[in-house]
């Protein structure tokens, strides 16, 4: 099948292949770039492991084919820490609540928990579980994710992180 | 003593050690995107493998034509049956004793089967090459209805078996039997139901699911031919099993074969088994003599590697007419699918059904299992859970509640006037298991008075009032469940895998800076083992956690274990970790007895270090041991700080718990609202609250689903209907309840530091409380019992059939 050369920048680097055109942005990613960070665990965009960060949007990559993401600014999990190397306060938060467990629901969730605190800066824990509705996990029921983001929120705004009562 | 000594607490916190909600040392890697999956493995030249999959439940096969596949682009070689022949492996043997085709040799038996395996460059070439596959079928007459599977005219699945009146597990009654499995007392138990008072009968379904982990099954095997080795990287929670499986079938020697799981993306008994991929992307490397990926996609993960459940209990249950438990009698109705490939221990084709008489002393009990083929996927794997553990305690836990409905009682009252005592303990069961430790009535009433059980049984009889008079629409459930698991299989005496005892292992290598590393026999899938072995290891031999790399999953370097399921890990491996962690103690007090000048026996231990009886300033620490052990040890002793365990566990363990779902369900629309979960585990010894905390949401929110909804169904000619996550019920943010966390601590006697393992109670515990909270809410209406899975159309059902909605 004939190929289409792609440019897009990839975590702030320019990056270009060659795909054809039924190439998932998934597969561009992890088998072309060598990213493996961003996951695919259902291919019928249920589950959200593969979502990145497209030109301000959350996206699922395996939703979307390579050539549509010509010219696009593309956040991977691999571009979320911070520039020293530390974890990001999302990724911080992950860890300080116990927001994951086998890891593989984990690069989605926070680059769709990095869109949603963009989008909006304090949300609720309603917000918050209606924000990641699109991201499936299946090991932590959830409750430690929605302290994740909230971790980060706090972080993120400045204020001290205060947990809810149970 | 000058400020800058550390305290004990101080000196004890640094370790990290058991008790401590340590954080992960996983997390570093993957909140970066760093982990390391079998998809993410990629060697030069690999190639892609892709399945040619049956359309039909029941169909022979006519013809298979690769013609056409062959000249697509990039694909380099179809794989069939007859290929596989030439090599003998057309078909493999199940865990549970039976054979399984790899590939349909003759025959399909339910949908989505593999047929034929397609090799090429890259996976989009490869799916153009199943494409392309000409397979001809002739139909034949489906069987889904396993009611219906021993009937005389039932049609003839497994002709492979034709003649044989004996399986692995004893006679078989009829072509479509598979095996009949029978503990207790018969006779005792018949007679305890002539003489009772009240007796209870209900069939009481258990549907079949699927675990279905995020990531899927999937492998790399690449084989080496001038080496004759065969590399498999795959996602195993048993590396080493499928190593002695792969050698025993494919007549590899065993030291030739490298199993490699690296990171796995959750397991819950998904990746227990072999599957068909690891066999022919195996034989495609040989072939091809090149790396050959499989990577399952979701659709195939959910309609052809295993299921879990599809188990169907006629319960009955004798008692006095003041509520007290006189026997128990259930059969269950086993749909296997196609093959047998249960993932039990191989004397156990029901797995540890036999704990089905709970946490309640009965007198007597009677046991049988017919397990059958249909035309559906194989497996009955444990998916979160111990062995048929889960199905053992929805059995009873529902049947309690129809027993305390009959008699006018509440089920909490009836629980507590038939638990077992804790002077009891260890008590045998009727149904023949020892259980270790428990304390029921101290779990039960804290998990009464914490959640304001009495107010909430007021609170129902205002609301069922109300309804009554038409003033609400909503009906109120308190579903009560009292589990007792058993895990940690197993003890060598009844638990084997191939004749291999489910023993498991530690090694630890102390380094001379006071640093180390340990292996185990077992394989993490997100329980966090390198955070908390390195725990147990930190409070046994006084180092840091920090100082501790804990690795598994590589058969090269990990020493021989039955690997992680049925929350074996702590009870098994962890009991091995205390041991060879004991072993390395006990060399380091013999050289700080020897670098102190003193006797053995003069040493005590202290925190992290050696201290002389009586003379506090002479101490040495472990660190400074470390290193004395690579350059001063007392004459005649070998250098080096090392030991192994494989520990053979004198018995199973026993965890347990209370939970209470409080749940409102308008009868207009049958959509439901947990109100309320509360959840107490014990789970003995407590190595790491934050993850035990952890695993206690997933495995609710796993009960969750199964309760209220996920389902694998198929329809009456074996079309699977719940084949993708548009369809099968996988419980988002926004479904999944609010959990409320308890615990109690009853220790194992038997276990060196008591812990009983937890990662799969909230699962066998959680989907009774959900199905008891429905029935309860409906029972006032009439109902007595409801099957699941309770979603929101069968609630509405279950309305209008006791005519609650017009």
């Amino acid at each position: 099948m004939a190929k289409t050369h792609v440019t897009m920048k990839v975590n702030g680097a320019e990056v270009e292949g060659l795909v054809e055109p039924r190439t998932l942005l998934v597969h561009f990613i992890r088998e072309s770039l060598g990213m493996t960070g961003t996951h695919i665990g259902c291919e019928t965009t249920h589950c959200g492991a593969c979502t990145v960060d497209i030109d301000g949007m959350s996206v699922k990559s395996c939703t979307m084919f390579a050539v549509q993401a010509q010219g696009s600014d593309i956040t991977t999990v691999e571009g979320m820490a911070n520039a020293d190397g530390s974890l990001s306060a999302l990724q911080e938060g992950f860890r300080m609540m116990h927001g994951l467990q086998c890891g593989f629901c984990t690069p989605g969730m926070i680059m769709r928990a990095h869109r949603l605190l963009k989008e909006n800066p304090s949300p609720s824990e309603e917000e918050i579980r209606m924000g990641i509705s699109g991201n499936i996990c299946r090991c932590t029921g959830y409750q430690n994710i929605v302290r994740a983001i909230q971790y980060a929120a706090a972080k993120l705004n400045g204020i001290e992180f205060k947990e809810a009562a149970e | 003593m000058n400020d800058l000594t550390p305290t004990r607490e101080q000196r004890t916190a640094a370790l990290e050690g058991l008790g401590c909600k340590r954080k992960r040392v996983e997390d570093i890697r993957f909140t970066q995107g760093k982990g390391n999956y079998v998809d993410d493995v990629k060697l030069p030249g690999m190639l892609h493998g892709d399945f040619v999959r049956s359309p039909h439940a029941h169909a022979r096969v006519k013809s298979i034509n690769s013609e056409e596949a062959l000249k697509v682009p990039g694909v380099l070689a179809v794989i069939t049956a007859e290929t596989l022949k030439t090599v003998n492996l057309a078909w493999m043997p199940t865990l549970a004793g039976d054979v399984q085709m790899v590939l349909a040799d003759g025959k399909v038996l339910f949908q989505n089967q593999e047929v034929a395996f397609v090799v090429a460059t890259d996976r989009y070439a490869a799916d153009d090459g199943v494409n392309k596959v000409v397979v001809e079928y002739e139909p034949l007459q489906p069987l889904v209805d396993p009611f219906k599977s021993m009937a005389p005219d039932a049609p003839v699945l497994r002709e492979d078996l034709a003649g044989k009146t004996t399986g692995a597990h004893g006679p078989r009654k009829h072509h479509n039997h598979i095996f009949e499995w029978t503990v207790g007392d018969k006779d005792l138990t018949d007679a305890a139901f002539r003489k009772a008072e009240v007796t209870i009968k209900e069939m009481i379904s258990y549907h079949r699911t699927h675990p279905s982990p995020l990531e899927t099954c999937q492998c790399v095997c690449s084989f080496d031919k001038i080496k004759g080795e065969l590399t498999i990287w795959g996602t195993f929670q048993a590396p080493h099993v499928i190593r002695t499986v792969v050698s025993l079938i494919a007549k590899l020697p065993e030291q030739k074969i490298h199993v490699i799981s690296p990171d796995i993306g959750g397991g819950f008994g998904n990746k227990v088994g072999a599957y068909p991929g690891y066999i022919c992307a195996a034989v495609a490397s040989i072939v091809t003599g090149k790396p050959v990926k499989w990577v399952e996609d979701r659709i195939e993960n959910l309609t052809a590697t295993s299921f879990a459940r599809d188990y169907h209990m006629t319960t009955e249950i004798a008692a006095t007419k003041d509520g007290k438990v006189t026997g128990l009698r259930v059969h269950v109705l086993a749909d296997h699918g196609a093959f047998d490939a249960c993932a039990d221990p191989s004397k156990w084709p029901a797995g540890f059904f036999n704990i089905v008489t709970g946490s309640y002393d009965f007198p007597t009990a009677h046991l049988a299992v017919d397990g059958v083929y249909t035309n559906k996927a194989p497996g009955g794997v444990a998916y979160r859970c111990s062995f048929r553990v889960t199905e053992a305690a929805y059995c009873i836990e529902r049947a309690m509640d129809i027993l305390a409905q009959k008699l006018g009682m509440d089920p909490a009252e009836l629980r507590l006037k038939n638990f077992i005592k804790p002077e009891q303990f260890p008590y045998h069961s009727a149904l023949g298991w020892e259980y270790d430790s428990g304390d029921y009535h101290t779990a039960m009433r804290k998990m009464m008075e914490t959640t304001g059980y009495a107010a909430l049984r007021k609170e129902q009889a205002e609301k069922r009032a109300a309804f009554k008079r038409g003033e609400t629409r909503e009906v109120m459930g308190l579903g009560v469940s009292f589990f007792t698991e058993i895990v940690g299989a197993g003890p060598s005496k009844n638990c084997d895998i191939l004749g291999i005892a489910m023993f498991d292992s530690c090694e630890i290598r102390m380094h001379p800076t006071g640093a180390g590393i340990a292996r185990m026999g077992t394989k993490s899938q997100g329980q966090g083992h390198e955070t908390t072995w390195a725990q147990i290891i930190a409070t046994e031999i006084g180092i840091p956690a920090d100082n501790i790399q804990v690795e598994e999953g590589n058969t090269d370097t990990a020493p021989y274990g039955l690997g992680t399921y049925g929350s074996r890990s702590t009870p098994v491996a962890g009991a091995a970790i205390a041991m060879a962690a004991r072993k390395i103690k006990a060399k380091a007090q013999m050289i700080a007895a020897y670098k102190l000048e003193v006797h053995e026996d003069d040493l005590e231990w202290d925190i992290d270090g050696f201290r002389v009886k009586g003379l506090p300033e002479k101490f040495m620490s472990m660190k400074d041991i470390c290193w004395a052990a690579y350059n001063s040890v007392p004459p005649g002793m070998e250098p080096g700080l090392e030991a192994v365990s494989y520990y053979d566990p004198p018995n199973m363990t026993y965890p347990f718990g209370a939970y209470l779902c409080v749940m409102d369900i308008d009868v207009d629309t049958g959509v439901y609202k947990v109100r309320r979960f509360y959840a107490l585990d014990d789970c003995g010894t407590r190595i790491n609250p934050m993850i035990i905390e952890g695993q206690v949401h997933g495995g609710l929110t796993e009960a969750f689903a199964i309760a209220m909804g996920q389902e694998i169904r198929y329809d009456d000619t074996g079309n699977v209907v719940t084949g993708s996550f548009m369809d099968f019920f996988m419980p988002t943010a926004v479904e999944t309840p609010h959990w409320e966390t308890d615990f109690t601590v009853t220790p194992s006697p038997h276990h060196p530091i008591g812990a009983k393992g937890v990662g799969e109670s909230p699962n066998v515990g959680g989907v009774p409380a959900f199905s008891n909270a429905v029935n309860d809410a409906f029972a006032f209406l009439g109902a007595t019992h409801i099957q699941m899975p309770h979603d929101y159309w069968r609630n509405w059902k279950a309305a209008k059939t006791l005519g609650a909605v017009a």
